[in-house]
């Protein structure tokens, strides 16, 4: 017995050695500031922190410190990307609160503004990822296109990234003929040039060797994580808010709400696809539809009045004067309004205690709700299809840490 | 909107197992809204979330919010049906000086993040929490910021003069 022990071979004990990395806050492929600290078994991950609120600029405490105008600006910096869905979800919000009834027009012009907004999100959420698995011609191409719906933007409020779009009550002016043009030559123009991009990814080898099976989750999982939009979708939940609860008007168009199987990052690039052809679609239906009439409603409390009137007509110097320095008191009230925002379900919590101010602000950012999935999303698999799961969750940092 | 029907239903569905727990339930604005008594808080979500009638299976978001009158911090719950498309609203009213209350990390694992924002702007205690740390602010930080004591900027703050920003 003792011989033959001497004969086999001994177990040599290895003791497994991880290594850690910092990927982050500032890397180039994280497109944003986040942190993660991954425990790594050679190139496979193992376990990961991430690490947030780098970018925090508290603004559920400025918001209570500001009128109710001013915090329109706040919001256009929590998903940039889509910053204008942000801008018109807080008016609606405020609209609840006041129950203003708002015109048909100014219903459909903001479906027209908030459908651009998810088709440049949905856009560079696209392209990004085609970057990620190694192909950047599609980025470029792309980011064309973006820039002329910038340029619709730049009609419309004079602005481009940061919209601060529209006004409580709706828009500062109505669209002017340049406008149109510009929105009918982007619709002209842009379903070539998805179609091309589309083409180039959709059915491309590489490009689904990649990506399918690459940060996956299970509906189950993914509602536990309170998941929302096209996340959610892709696992196969059937959750949209402009169907399930529709505002401004979504219930007067036709369109369908893709969803996925896998959840995964094939899934989800599949899912924001189809979305932007829809949103096409909505676009195209809500001008052909495009009733007549006023381009704001009647809320002179939050409105501006046009400036030939403020300088001859004593009411409306008033209002002008109250709107500026921001004292305008707003009636008691507790609502919570949601959009389908360009990454998920984008709610404002207003509660108003009778001030000029809000007396509380919260914001449900989809971002931060479906982060903290991140850790789950990635164990097991390599820390290129970390970058890709990332890029592909369309998490945005300015939402993220708001 | 909830119809009177399902919201009768849904405060009987509460009052099976946890009588009397309900302080307040009607409607705000176009929502739902119940103000429970603060002890069972996580039984009676977990009680909506299993029970064939309801299945409150959706977090939708979960917050905060400080009434420095009443020296009280409230909770809010916003749970969602999905298949029903039915919207319900939690609340709970805790003492600030003590805001302790359960986790809902064991029901929604989305609850985790929220919760830790909670503790970091308004230290609401979560027990059973598996990391309860700050979130969003630097760990050093000392105070609750959202409290509504806390002006906007830090006024004892030294490193912004007027040398610097011009005021």
């Amino acid at each position: 017995m003792e011989a033959s022990a001497d004969i086999a071979p001994k177990v040599v004990k290895e003791e497994k050695q991880y290594s850690y990395l910092n990927l982050g806050p500032t890397h180039p492929a994280t497109h944003g500031i986040f942190q993660n600290v991954l425990k790594m078994d050679g190139e496979v991950i193992v376990d990961s922190t991430p690490t947030i609120g780098y970018i925090h600029r508290a603004f559920e405490k400025l918001a209570e410190h500001r009128p109710y105008n001013q915090i329109t600006p706040i919001t256009d910096r929590m998903n940039y990307c889509s910053s204008p869905i942000n801008n018109i979800g807080w008016h609606m919000t405020v609209e609840k609160l006041l129950s203003v009834e708002i015109p048909k027009r100014v219903q459909y012009l903001r479906v027209i503004i908030m459908e651009l907004a998810r088709i440049t999100d949905h856009l560079v959420c696209n392209a990004v990822i085609g970057v990620d698995t190694g192909a950047l011609t599609g980025f470029v191409y792309l980011f064309q296109q973006r820039e002329l719906v910038y340029e619709i933007y730049e009609e419309i409020c004079g602005a481009r990234l940061t919209t601060n779009i529209g006004r409580i009550g709706g828009f500062e002016r109505d669209f002017s003929p340049k406008a149109w043009e510009k929105i009918h030559k982007f619709l002209k123009e842009f379903p070539l040039v998805l179609k091309e991009f589309e083409d180039l990814l959709k059915r491309n080898r590489i490009f689904m060797d990649r990506t399918i099976g690459c940060g996956g989750i299970t509906a189950e999982r993914a509602l536990n994580y309170s998941f929302s939009g096209v996340n959610l979708r892709a696992a196969g939940v059937d959750y949209d808010v402009r169907a399930m609860n529709p505002y401004s008007s979504y219930e007067d168009f036709d369109f369908v709400i893709p969803v996925g199987t896998n959840g995964d990052v094939y899934d989800r690039f599949m899912v924001r696809q189809e979305e932007m052809w829809q949103s096409l679609s909505i676009i195209n239906q809500a001008i052909k539809k495009l009733p007549e009439g006023p381009y704001h409603a009647k809320v002179p409390d939050f409105y501006l009045p046009p400036k030939e009137e403020v300088y001859n007509n004593m009411e409306a110097l008033i209002y002008h004067f109250k709107i500026v320095m921001g004292e305008t008191d707003v009636p008691k009230g507790e609502v919570y309004h949601c959009v389908e925002g360009g990454n998920g379900e984008l709610g404002f919590y207003l509660i108003s205690d009778g001030g000029r101010q809000p007396f509380r602000l919260h914001l449900r950012r989809p971002c931060f709700i479906f982060y903290q999935a991140y850790p789950e999303m990635i164990k097991g698999s390599m820390l290129s299809d970390a970058i890709l799961t990332m890029s592909s969750m369309n998490v945005i940092a300015g939402e993220l840490d708001a | 909107m909830m119809e009177a029907a399902a919201q009768e239903r849904l405060i009987s569905v509460v009052n099976e197992k946890f009588e009397g727990e309900i302080i307040e339930a009607g409607m705000v604005k176009d929502f739902f809204t119940l103000i429970l008594k603060r002890e069972k808080i996580v039984d009676i979500i977990r009680h909506l979330y299993h029970h064939a009638e309801t299945q409150f299976q959706y977090l939708t978001t979960m917050f905060a919010v400080h009434y420095p009158d009443q020296n009280q911090i409230a909770v809010v719950y916003q749970l969602h049906n999905l298949s029903k498309n039915q919207r319900i609203r939690l609340k709970i009213f805790l003492p600030a000086d003590n805001p302790t209350t359960s986790t809902l990390t064991k029901v929604f694992a989305a609850a985790n993040w929220m919760e830790r924002e909670a503790y970091d702007f308004f230290g609401v205690l979560f027990q059973g929490h598996p990391n309860l740390k700050r979130i969003l602010n630097v760990e050093d930080m000392l105070i609750f910021p959202m409290r509504k004591e806390y002006p906007l900027e830090d006024q004892t703050r030294e490193d912004k003069n007027d040398l610097m920003f011009g005021r």
